[in-house]
């Protein structure tokens, strides 16, 4: 209402200047200072000038304004359009569009910030709504959506049956229906407008549905007859006692407390004879003594009267709290609160849904991360610290990769292998030339390779800086997988999960279908009884450790594409991985997956529990599992027989 | 074994101190105290080297009292306890003249006890929570009145932000702003159910359910923007996870404490365009001063390095007492001390930067848009703007004041009248 | 019995000897003793290694001789700098709190105070509450009995758990590696109540000794260390030597004969876990106030892991092999990092020891694993065997 008031305002106002003014230009210059550095607030009054005058040329330039085209020339002040941007920029007069030349320096740019440009396009609305070129048609719904004025219903009503396109048709309707239940004339055609909302999950509907029901607080000695009340506040319940009286205060309504602060500096002011009151200084150390002697200057009327609890809970009690809506209409209340209830359910399922989704997410990582992990120590009883490394390598690999292959998804396809073959590489190496020797002494094998560790993230850090590096994902890989507006997941997330997947199966199969396989599980079960039926175990446990750590490597890339490469990615990721192993149970596939899916869900729940803070759900995990690991040592999936040996 | 050991380290020390050649007879010693290993390296590395680039240039310039500047540079190695005993070391067996050093919080808390002990004197060159005055610190960063409160009007008055998600890493900083920011947006009256706050383990990167939690704040059809006091590497995932959900800055703006130039350089900035920045200084920032010095920072270090805020901050730090010991004409730590106050000099967005009682300086406050080449579009400078030690929107910092000059305290309470402590409270 | 136990263990006559002249030369070198060669800062990385060293013996006690590979000592290590940081804080602050209200025209509630000192301690945390867990940090005498009663309890707890689920080995290994990441990131909340990540700090300063200078307190507590340290190593010299010894290296060796002779594994362990977790705590509440700060970053799982590489490096299953790798370890650590080492020019390229330290180490520990199992302590081995 208030737009429209200072709309009608400036019209009158600037009627009679636009009607002498000969160019465009003329009216940027009025507002020369606004133009150059626009504010949200105060940059209303251009727009309506500009577009009051009805110049042809307003449209362009409000365009080019929001895409920060706009320069001015510090010679004398005129506003251009930058053409073409070089040694020399090429500028376009705004009335004329004649082309002319200037030096970068004796150029300011005008730099209109996301508010401004929001108001402008607020303003091209109505130009672009009918407008030939679809992608203009689009922003200026987008404008509409951001900002829902009652001045755009009627434009964008208007604007609805010309509408060419389908898509954009539907969503043009979809709009109409949120302002008209918002800024309709009469009350059934709101009521009608929000009783087709109805049932609608996604955000923007229910942020008209609340803009409808939103409340303000009030205190009175009885309800006001014409209040759409909301509820009544319970003290106790729905506030405390406190809370009751404050607002009592605020709304003047009772007297305000005494602070404690207030009351020492009163003592103060009136110390006299090392007395204030009657009582001497010293004793002035205890509540008790303070409130005695304040009360006594109150009673000599030297300070306000302290504020009593019974008169404070009188106070209270002689008053109604509660909220009403600022929509006066009940009815209109009514029907919002009606159609909102309706999406309650399925918002709260939406919502459990999608936890339940980066839960899933947040499983397959843990999974990718540790089923290397699982398989090194189940076949071979080792502990590999360096475990994080390779997964640090591998997404290191991947950044290498990027280096030198320009596209992204030939790249990815070139580093899954890669970082599979090095990290593969590596662990051979390190299974020959550390670990083949510690075979008998578990613990030292955890120690040397926790010295493989420090060494590797530290050369990681002289080769490529300490510095997070990016691991682009391909573009088909960018965006989310949106069912509605609450239950969403990225792609990149998508596809983790399919990888996770696809190695599962392969493990599966390698173990279950393969000599290998059979070979693995073997020296698992018995060693010695492996190796005199002529299996070679030192081949079986170099090959194993070389699976293991290539699939790290693979997990590297994975995890490098949705978060970072650092030096330290590995041990953010080696913990959680042995917790998997341990909780899932030694030397089982199955085992991991479920600890990884029972660490992923957990973390989810307990952050859900407690959303503003991350860090607290992982804690309560961690001891989580110290408990679970009490009650169940061997996982959740726990051998049986020989092969549960230590 | 041991005894050995201490010898050589003693020698070592030693070396360092004396193997600079000095045409002085005593040359002035400048001790720079920031982490060249560790985790903090990648940031505090950058400081080294522009407080050797800055002693090189005065060298170059005749020096200071006639004399050669010598750097001592040491290692705390991103080890908070080292910074102290870096810090002695400094004081007391080296006996320099002034410290450059810190950027985390701990660390400054950590040096500062012993800096207060042996009267030394050091230059802190990062944003940081405020809260805190030392006789022996002067802060060249911004206090959170400079930064935080600032880019917060902006929201409020520029996007018209109604509803704020206050998402940052779990350390001192970011609970300290936003318990600040809490305070100030209840005072604007923001509503305690529109604040939505969340922090995070360092180097976090699960954050789909943070990120959907912030879009659901939407679902009441207010407009929200989020304040990010997230660090380091955690911002990579971050940003990413927004990308994906298709959230650009036009729907949910985004405005970030710490991320900067040096921050941005390894990241693919695409997705982050139109997102903000609040800081006093960008590299993009016109003045000729600043060609000047992003020049021979080029020259020194490599085309393709930046600058950032933090070095603005060294910059006119080391500046400031260079002039403030010509003026004292000594480096005794309190006669320049009593000069550094009132100091003035030009920094590098234009403008000029004052030195306060309180030990903080004057600067403007600048808010970027991100752009493609990861460099910041400046759309808003504000005036210079005093840093405040004490906040005035917690009720226990309100009545605090700090003044080294007139009242000599850095903790004096207005209301009572006294100063509540000379050291401060680390 | 006192005579045949040191009869029996030469090493441990040895040892005190040379940590008592140690102390007396460090002492008079000193700049307390006016002679002044080695600074307060120096002293103090001495009295830091001390505590370190006796920290290491526990990490040997509980893993060179029976055979659990903790990791999580240095997690109680920081439970006792915790415990004993939270006096110190608290008192320093409280006298300076009283001392600023006195100067006002009426006293002071106990209310204000409290309010005054909360607000001191935990308004750079953005808050002004006393944490419950503050409740007896005005008392020294009760901190105190904290630093050995919480590290104790926790390790009591947790290992009754463990043990009594039989849980072993690696696994136990991770699962305390386990409690160690809960701990610390517990404590990085600021939620806690302990200041979050800047933790507490200016524990150098004694409350009520302002006017001492550093070179006295930093001598002071030099001399304490080497005392604990001392007793330390006669105390576990004691407890690994005579039959109990035994029982203890049974269990390392052969977990499972131990239990088929009878003996109740689990206590043995649960008491070796407990008492080197003790002296874990006192080693860190004499170690933080030389340091001066303590941070949750303290207690992360490297710091524990770092404990068992000193341990392995100095010789495990030898007390004086602890602590001979833990000194050994942390200074030539520090001399490297600290810039100390002289950088080696390739021609090609120039190794900076601040960044190529941890690579050495790193290889250099694997090494040890792989060729010298006893770790510096076999050097001795190989003394001894050429003299006799």
């Amino acid at each position: 209402m208030l737009r429209l008031i200072s709309l009608a305002l400036a019209l009158w106002l600037t009627v009679p200047a636009v009607a002498f003014s000969q160019t465009f230009q003329d009216i940027l210059q009025t507002h020369r200072d606004e133009v150059l550095k626009p504010g949200r607030r105060s940059v209303g009054v251009v727009l309506d000038d500009l577009v009051a005058s009805g110049l042809p040329q307003a449209v362009p330039f409000l365009e080019a304004w929001r895409d920060r085209e706009i320069v001015q020339r510090n010679s004398d002040g005129l506003f251009f359009r930058v053409i073409a941007e070089g040694d020399t920029v090429t500028l376009g007069d705004l009335d004329t569009g004649a082309e002319l030349q200037a030096a970068e320096d004796d150029l300011t740019e005008s730099r209109p910030n996301g508010g401004v440009r929001r108001a402008i396009g607020d303003a091209l609305v109505q130009f672009q709504l009918s407008d030939p070129d679809i992608v203009r048609r689009q922003a200026a719904v987008e404008a509409i959506a951001r900002s829902m004025d009652a001045s755009q219903l009627a434009p964008l009503q208007a604007s609805i049956d010309a509408e060419p396109d389908p898509a954009l048709k539907e969503t043009k309707i979809r709009l109409a229906g949120m302002l008209a239940a918002l800024f309709a004339d009469e009350t059934e055609n709101r009521i009608a407008a929000i009783a087709a909302l109805s049932g609608d999950l996604s955000v923007d509907v229910r942020a008209v549905l609340n803009r409808l029901l939103s409340t303000t607080t009030a205190v009175a000695a009885t309800v006001p007859g014409d209040a759409n009340v909301a509820q009544i506040l319970q003290v106790g319940t729905d506030i405390t006692q406190s809370e009751a009286y404050a607002r009592l205060v605020a709304a003047e309504l009772a007297p305000a407390l005494v602070p404690n602060d207030d009351i020492r500096a009163a003592l103060v002011a009136n110390i006299a004879d090392a007395k204030v009151g009657g009582v001497p200084v010293h004793a002035l150390g205890t509540d008790a003594g303070r409130w005695l002697a304040y009360d006594t200057l109150a009673a000599e009327g030297l300070a306000p009267p302290r504020v009593k609890p019974q008169t404070q809970s009188d106070a209270v009690a002689a008053h109604v709290f509660y909220t009403a809506y600022i929509e006066p209409d009940a009815a209109i209340t009514d029907a919002a609160r009606v159609a909102l209830r309706a999406t309650e359910t399925n918002v709260a399922l939406s919502q459990a849904i999608d936890l339940g989704l980066d839960a899933l997410s947040l499983a397959s990582i843990y999974f990718l991360a540790a089923i290397g992990l699982a398989i090194t120590f189940g076949v071979m009883g080792v502990i590999n610290m360096a475990h994080g490394e390779f997964i640090m390598m591998g997404a290191y690999t991947g950044f290498v990769v990027q280096q030198f292959v320009p596209d992204y998804t030939l790249s990815i396809i070139i580093a899954l292998p890669l970082a599979f073959a090095i990290t593969f590489g590596a662990g051979v190496a390190m299974e020959r030339l550390v670990i083949r020797h510690l075979y008998h002494r578990p613990l030292e094998t955890l120690l040397a390779t926790f010295g493989i560790s420090i060494a590797l993230q530290q050369l990681a850090k002289n080769i490529f800086g300490t510095q997070a590096r990016p691991l682009t994902s391909p573009e088909w890989l960018d965006g989310a997988l949106m069912f509605n507006d609450v239950i969403a997941i990225s792609y990149i997330r998508i596809a983790i999960f399919v990888l996770a997947l696809v190695f599962l199966a392969v493990i599966l199969f390698v173990l279950k279908r393969t000599r290998l396989g059979l070979e693995v599980r073997a020296v698992t079960q018995n060693p010695g009884m492996a190796a005199s039926m002529g299996i070679n175990p030192d081949r079986i446990n170099m090959l194993t450790f070389g699976l293991g750590s290539g699939i790290a490597g693979i997990a590297g890339v994975a995890i490098g594409l949705y978060a970072k490469v650092t030096s330290e990615m590995g041990a953010d990721y080696i913990v959680q991985s042995f917790m998997t192993v341990v909780v899932g149970g030694v030397g089982n596939v199955w085992g991991t997956l479920a600890g990884a899916s029972l660490i992923g869900f957990l973390q989810k729940g307990i952050e859900w529990l407690n959303p503003s803070n991350t860090l607290a759900a992982q804690t309560y995990m961690i001891l989580f599992i110290i408990l679970f690991i009490q009650f169940r040592p061997k996982g959740i999936v726990a051998l049986k027989g020989r092969a549960a040996a230590d | 074994m041991t005894l050995k050991t201490s010898a050589l380290a003693l020698a070592a020390l030693l070396g360092t101190t004396f193997t600079a050649a000095a045409e002085c007879a005593d040359p002035i010693k400048i001790g720079v105290l920031h982490s060249l290993s560790g985790t903090m390296a990648i940031s505090e590395t950058t400081l080294k080297d522009t407080m050797e680039l800055l002693i090189e240039n005065q060298n170059a310039a005749g020096g200071l009292l006639g004399c050669e500047i010598e750097a001592v540079v040491v290692d705390p190695a991103s080890d908070w306890p080292l910074f102290a005993e870096k810090a002695r070391e400094l004081l007391t067996v080296s006996e320099v003249d002034v410290i450059f050093g810190s950027w985390t919080s701990v660390s400054r808390k950590s040096a500062l006890p012993v800096l207060e002990e042996l009267n030394g004197l050091m230059f802190y060159p990062v944003q940081y929570e405020g809260e805190e005055s030392s006789k022996n610190v002067f802060y060249t960063g911004a206090a959170p009145n400079q930064q935080a409160i600032p880019a917060t009007d902006y929201f409020l008055e520029e996007l018209g932000v109604e509803k704020f998600a206050l998402l940052g890493t779990d350390y001192v900083y970011p609970r300290t702003t936003n318990n600040i920011l809490e305070a100030y947006l209840k005072d604007n009256g923001i509503a305690a159910e529109d604040i939505f706050v969340n922090y995070t383990p360092f180097g976090h990167s699960d954050w789909a359910t943070i990120v959907a939690d912030v879009v659901a704040l939407g679902a009441d059809g207010k407009q929200v923007g989020v304040i990010s006091t997230i660090n380091g590497d955690a911002n990579i995932g971050f940003y990413k996870e927004l990308a994906a959900a298709g959230i650009s800055a036009d729907d949910i703006p985004v405005v970030a404490f710490s991320v900067g130039e040096e921050e941005l350089s390894g990241l693919d900035t695409s997705d982050l365009v139109g997102h903000l920045a609040a800081w006093n200084y960008f590299q993009s920032a016109e003045s000729d001063s600043n060609e000047e010095w992003v020049a021979a920072w080029k020259a020194k270090m490599g085309e393709e390095r930046v600058t950032n805020d933090p070095m603005e901050a060294h910059y006119i730090g080391f500046n400031m007492w260079v002039n403030a010991v010509t003026d004292a004409g000594t480096t005794d730590v309190d006669a320049v001390r009593e000069a550094m106050y009132g100091q003035e000099f030009p920094n590098l967005t234009g403008g000029t930067a004052v030195m306060l009682p309180n030990h903080h300086l004057a600067k403007p406050v600048l808010i970027g848009e991100i752009t493609a080449d990861g460099q910041f579009d400046i759309i808003s400078q504000t005036k210079e703007v005093p840093g405040d030690a004490w906040t005035d929107y917690l009720p226990e910092s309100a009545v605090l004041k700090s003044d080294w000059q007139k009242l000599g305290c850095g903790m004096y309470n207005t209301e009572t009248e006294t100063c509540v402590q000379l050291t401060s409270n680390y | 019995m006192q005579r045949s136990f040191l009869a029996q263990n030469p090493s441990v006559i040895w040892f005190i000897a040379i940590l008592a002249l140690f102390t007396v030369v460090v002492t008079i070198l000193s700049e307390v003793s006016g002679v002044g060669v080695i600074s307060t800062s120096f002293i103090k990385t001495l009295g830091k290694t001390l505590c370190l060293c006796l920290v290491a013996i526990t990490m040997d006690v509980v893993w060179g001789y029976c055979g659990i590979l903790s990791l999580g000592h240095f997690a109680f290590f920081g439970i006792g700098g915790y415990a004993i940081g939270m006096w110190l804080m608290y008192a320093r602050t409280e006298l300076i709190v009283i001392e600023s209200l006195a100067a006002q025209a009426i006293p002071s509630t106990a209310a204000e105070i409290s309010d005054a000192i909360g607000n001191q301690i935990f308004g750079v945390v953005g808050s002004s509450e006393f944490p419950l867990i503050w409740t007896f940090a005005d008392s020294l005498f009760l901190q105190l009995l904290m630093v050995i009663l919480v590290p104790g309890l926790l390790a009591l707890a947790f290992g009754w758990l463990a043990f009594r689920s039989r849980v072993t080995g690696v696994y136990l290994s991770i699962l305390t590696q386990a409690m160690t990441l809960a701990l610390a990131l517990y404590l990085f909340q600021n939620d806690s109540g302990l200041r979050g990540n800047n933790g507490l700090s200016g524990l150098q300063n004694i409350p009520g000794y302002r006017d001492v200078p550093q070179a006295t307190v930093s001598i002071i507590f030099f001399i304490a260390s080497a005392i604990a340290l001392g007793a330390g190593y006669v105390f576990f010299a004691w407890i690994v030597s005579g039959k109990m010894g035994n029982v203890i290296k049974g269990i390392r060796d052969n977990e499972a004969r131990v239990w088929f002779l009878g003996y109740h594994v689990e206590r043995y362990k649960l008491f070796v876990f407990t008492v080197t977790a003790v002296v874990a705590g006192i080693a860190g509440a004499l170690y933080y106030p030389q340091a001066g700060i303590i941070n949750p970053g303290e207690i992360a799982p490297i710091a524990s892991i770092y404990l068992a590489v000193w341990v392995a490096i100095g010789g495990r299953g030898r007390l004086y092999g602890a602590a001979i790798g833990a000194a050994f370890v942390s200074l030539v650590s520090s001399w490297f990092t600290g810039g100390g080492a002289p950088n080696i020019n390739l021609g090609f390229y120039t190794i900076q020891w601040t960044d190529w330290w941890l690579v050495l180490l790193g290889f250099s520990f694997v090494a040890v694993t792989l060729f010298f199992p006893k770790g510096i302590g076999g050097l001795f081995d190989l003394l001894m065997r050429k003299q006799s």
